[in-house]
C-alpha cells in the first residue's frame, strides 16, 4: 500500500467517523482524558522532583556536610545554675579530615556566632558564620555587590564582613553599605560585599547558608568571640563550648563521595561516640530523591495507564457495535472483491484515527492543565518531551490493540451471511 | 451474440450444508456450462438450490465436491483471498435490495470496485462519471442512495457492477424490489448490456422476467430439472 493510498484510506476513515460526530467524540473522550492525565501527572511529578533535585544540587553533589548537634544526654540534666556544655566538631577534626583522606579536595570549617549587630541606626541579633574563603567556592552564590572573603583577609587578619542578601534585607542595607562599619557585639567590621542567599524556606533540604546574616573570617571569629557562647533558655543560663559548628568537605569526584562518607562515618564513631556530630551526604539525598521520583513516576504512570486502558476498552466497545451495525456494508465490500486484510485495515485505520485524534486533543489538554496548576497553585510543573511522545505513542498503540479484535471480527464475517444481515 | 467459449463450467458440483446433526444437500450434482455472451435465468421454487448456485457461481462460496471453472480458472479449491480476487477481476453483482453503502455518495459507490483494484482517485472518478452517464444518472453523482428511487438505486448498483469491466454479471432477483414498470426498465438495461457482450446470470422466480433471458435453467431439489437454451 503506497503512502498515497494510506492517506486516502485515512481520509475515508475520518469521513466515516464524521458521520457520527457525537459518538466519535464520546468514544475519543476516554483516550483524551487518559493522555491528558498521563502528561499532566508526569508534569506535576517531574516539577516537584526537579524542584527537590535543584535544591539538593545546590548543596553540591560532591560535598559532604558535618554538623555539630547537641547530644541528647547533655540536655536538661544539669542541676547547677550555670553549666558548661561541650560538644561538636573540633578544630582537630578539620585538620584530621584534611590530612587523612586522599579523596578530600577541600575542607571548609564554619563557626556560627550569634551577636548583637548594629548597622547605622538598626540593631538586631545576627547569625554570623566565621569561615574560610573556600566557603564561597563550595557554596557558590552570585555576588551582588563588592566582594567575598579572600586569602588576603586571612593573612592580614582583617576585620571584614560579607552580608548575605537575607542579612542585608534585615539590616536595611543596600549596595552603598559596602565600606560602612558593621558592629558585632563590641567589635567593628568593615562590610566588603553582599552575596545572594538561598531563601530555602518550605524545603526539606536545608542549605548551609539558610538564615545566615553575614560571613567573617574564621580566625577573626575565633579571636574576637572565642569558642563559648551563653544561651538563655527557660530562665536558665547555659554556656556552650563548640569549636566548629559545621565542616563542609568537598570530595575529589562524585565517585569518591560514597567511600569518603563511609570513612567519615567510621571516624566519627571513634572520635565522637556521643553522637554530637551529624553527617549528611547531599549525593545520598539526591539518590534517594531520584529513587522517590522513579517510584512516583511508576505510580502515576500506572494510574494513567489504567485510564488509557479504560479509554481503549471504550473504543473497542464502540467499534464492535460499529462492526455489527455495518455488517451489510462489510458483506457488500467483500462481494465486490475486498480481501479480508482490506476490511481489517479499514476498521483498524478508523480506530487508530479515533485514538490518535484523542491523543492529540489529550496532549493539548495535558499541556494546558500543568500550566493552569502552576498559575493557580504556584506548584512547579515540567512537561517533558518524552511524556508527550510516550502518550501519543500509547494512544496510537491503544487504537491498534483495541481495534484489532473488532477489525478481525469484521473480516471473519462470511460475505453471504453478511449480505443477508439487515 | 453468444460466443462459443464457455465462461462458466460446472462438473458434477455438489454442495452439502450441515444443519444441526443432519447433512442437507443444497446441490446434488450439477453439470452445466454457460457460453460467453449468454443470458441465463435460473429459476426454481425456494429451496431448489438456486441461491446456492448463484453463491457458488459468484465465488462467494466453494463447492463441497466437483469442479468449477470460471473464465478458464479452476476456482473450486481457491482460498479466500484468491476468491476475492476472482470476484474483483471477473464478476459484477446486482442484488435484489441494491446493497449500496448508505454513507457513500452515488459516485463513491460506483468507485468502490476501483478502490479495491487500486485505481488512482481521479481515474476512478472519471470512470464513475462515465458509468453514471451510461445508466442515466449523470446528474445524481453527489446524492446518497437514500435520496434516490428504487429504480435509480438499482441503476447505481448496475453501474457499480460494471466499474471493474467484468465479463460476467451476477444478478439476484434484480427486479424483486421494484414495481413492474421500473423492473422493465432495469431488464432493458440488462438486455442492453448482454447485447454489448456481457454474460449475465440472473436468479428470478418471475417467469415474465425470466423470459427476457435467452436461456432458462429450472432447478428442483438441488438438481437441474430442465434447461431451455435459446437463440444465439
Amino acid at each position: 500500500m503506497t503512502a498515497r493510498h494510506l492517506l486516502r484510506d485515512v481520509k475515508l476513515g475520518i469521513k466515516t467517523l464524521l458521520l457520527h460526530k457525537l459518538r466519535s467524540i464520546l468514544t475519543m473522550l476516554g483516550v483524551v482524558f487518559g493522555v491528558a492525565s498521563v502528561i499532566a501527572m508526569l508534569a506535576v511529578g517531574e516539577g516537584a522532583s526537579q524542584d527537590a533535585l535543584t535544591r539538593i544540587r545546590k548543596l553540591g553533589s560532591n560535598n559532604l556536610l558535618l554538623n555539630s548537634v547537641k547530644p541528647v544526654e547533655e540536655q536538661n540534666t544539669g542541676a547547677a545554675r550555670v553549666r558548661m556544655v561541650v560538644y561538636g566538631l573540633l578544630y582537630d577534626d578539620e585538620r584530621r579530615i584534611r590530612e587523612t583522606y586522599l579523596q578530600v579536595n577541600r575542607v571548609v570549617p564554619a563557626k556560627i556566632v550569634r551577636k548583637e549587630g548594629r548597622l547605622g541606626q538598626r540593631s538586631l541579633e545576627l547569625r554570623v558564620i566565621g569561615t574560610t574563603p573556600d566557603w564561597f567556592d563550595l557554596v557558590p552564590r552570585p555576588v551582588l555587590a563588592g566582594r567575598v572573603l579572600g586569602a588576603l583577609d586571612r593573612e592580614r587578619r582583617s576585620s571584614v564582613a560579607v552580608l548575605t542578601e537575607y542579612g542585608a534585607r534585615r539590616l536595611l542595607a543596600a549596595s552603598n553599605t559596602v565600606g560602612q562599619t558593621l558592629r558585632l557585639g563590641n567589635q567593628a567590621f568593615e562590610v566588603v560585599g553582599i552575596i545572594q542567599s538561598e531563601p530555602g524556606q518550605g524545603s526539606a533540604v536545608q542549605t548551609p547558608d539558610q538564615e545566615v546574616d553575614a560571613y567573617i573570617p574564621l580566625e577573626i571569629a575565633r579571636a574576637r568571640f572565642g569558642d563559648t557562647a551563653t544561651k538563655v533558655s527557660a530562665g536558665a543560663r547555659e554556656r556552650e563550648l563548640v569549636e566548629l559548628h559545621q565542616i563542609i568537605i568537598e570530595a575529589r569526584s562524585t565517585a569518591d563521595v560514597e567511600p569518603l562518607a563511609e570513612a567519615l562515618g567510621a571516624m566519627l564513631a571513634r572520635w565522637h561516640p556521643k553522637k554530637d556530630v551529624k553527617l549528611s551526604v547531599p549525593l545520598a539525598l539526591l539518590r534517594e530523591a531520584e529513587a522517590t521520583k522513579r517510584t512516583f513516576n511508576i505510580v502515576l504512570g500506572s494510574i494513567a495507564g489504567i485510564s488509557l486502558l479504560v479509554g481503549g476498552i471504550g473504543i473497542m466497545n464502540i467499534m464492535l457495535a460499529s462492526v455489527t451495525e455495518r455488517t451489510r456494508e462489510i458483506g457488500i465490500r467483500r462481494a465486490i472483491g475486498a480481501k479480508r486484510r482490506q476490511i481489517v485495515s479499514q476498521f483498524l485505520i478508523e480506530t487508530v484515527v479515533l485514538s490518535s485524534l484523542g491523543g492529540l486533543i489529550g496532549t493539548g489538554l495535558g499541556l494546558a492543565v500543568p500550566a493552569l496548576i502552576t498559575a493557580a497553585a504556584g506548584m512547579p510543573t515540567v512537561v517533558t518531551p518524552w511524556s508527550v511522545a510516550l502518550s501519543l505513542g500509547i494512544s496510537a498503540g491503544v487504537g491498534v490493540v483495541f481495534g484489532l479484535y473488532p477489525a478481525a471480527r469484521a473480516a471473519r464475517l462470511d460475505p453471504i451471511v453478511a449480505l443477508r444481515h439487515d | 451474440m453468444i460466443g462459443s467459449r464457455a465462461v462458466i463450467e460446472l462438473e458434477d458440483v455438489r454442495k452439502t450444508y450441515r444443519m444441526g446433526s443432519q447433512d442437507v444437500q443444497a446441490l446434488a450434482g450439477v453439470s452445466v456450462s454457460f457460453l460467453e455472451g449468454s443470458f441465463w435465468a435460473i429459476m426454481g421454487p425456494s429451496g431448489s438450490g438456486k441461491s446456492t448456485m448463484l453463491n457458488l457461481l459468484g465465488c462467494l462460496d466453494r463447492p463441497t465436491t466437483g469442479t468449477y471453472r470460471l473464465q478458464g480458472h479452476d476456482v473450486a479449491r481457491l482460498g479466500d483471498d484468491a476468491l476475492s480476487e476472482m470476484r474483483l477481476r471477473h464478476l459484477g453483482f446486482v442484488f435484489q435490495s441494491f446493497h449500496l453503502i448508505a454513507q457513500l455518495t452515488v459516485q463513491e459507490n460506483i468507485e468502490l470496485p476501483l478502490y479495491y483494484l487500486g485505481w488512482e482517485p481521479h481515474a476512478a472518478a472519471e470512470r464513475a462519471r462515465e458509468l453514471a452517464g451510461r445508466v442515466g444518472l449523470a446528474d445524481r453523482l453527489g446524492h446518497r442512495p437514500a435520496e434516490l428511487s428504487g429504480g435509480q438505486q438499482q441503476r447505481v448498483a448496475i453501474a457499480r457492477a460494471l466499474a471493474n469491466d467484468p465479463g460476467i454479471l451476477m444478478a439476484d432477483e434484480p427486479t424483486g424490489n421494484l414495481d413492474s414498470a421500473t423492473g422493465v426498465q432495469i431488464m432493458d438495461l440488462l438486455g442492453e448490456l448482454n447485447e454489448q457482450g456481457k454474460t449475465i446470470v440472473m436468479v428470478t422466480h418471475e417467469s415474465d422476467i425470466a423470459a427476457r433471458a435467452s436461456c432458462q435453467l429450472h432447478m428442483r431439489d438441488g438438481r437441474i430439472e430442465r434447461m431451455v437454451e435459446g437463440r444465439g
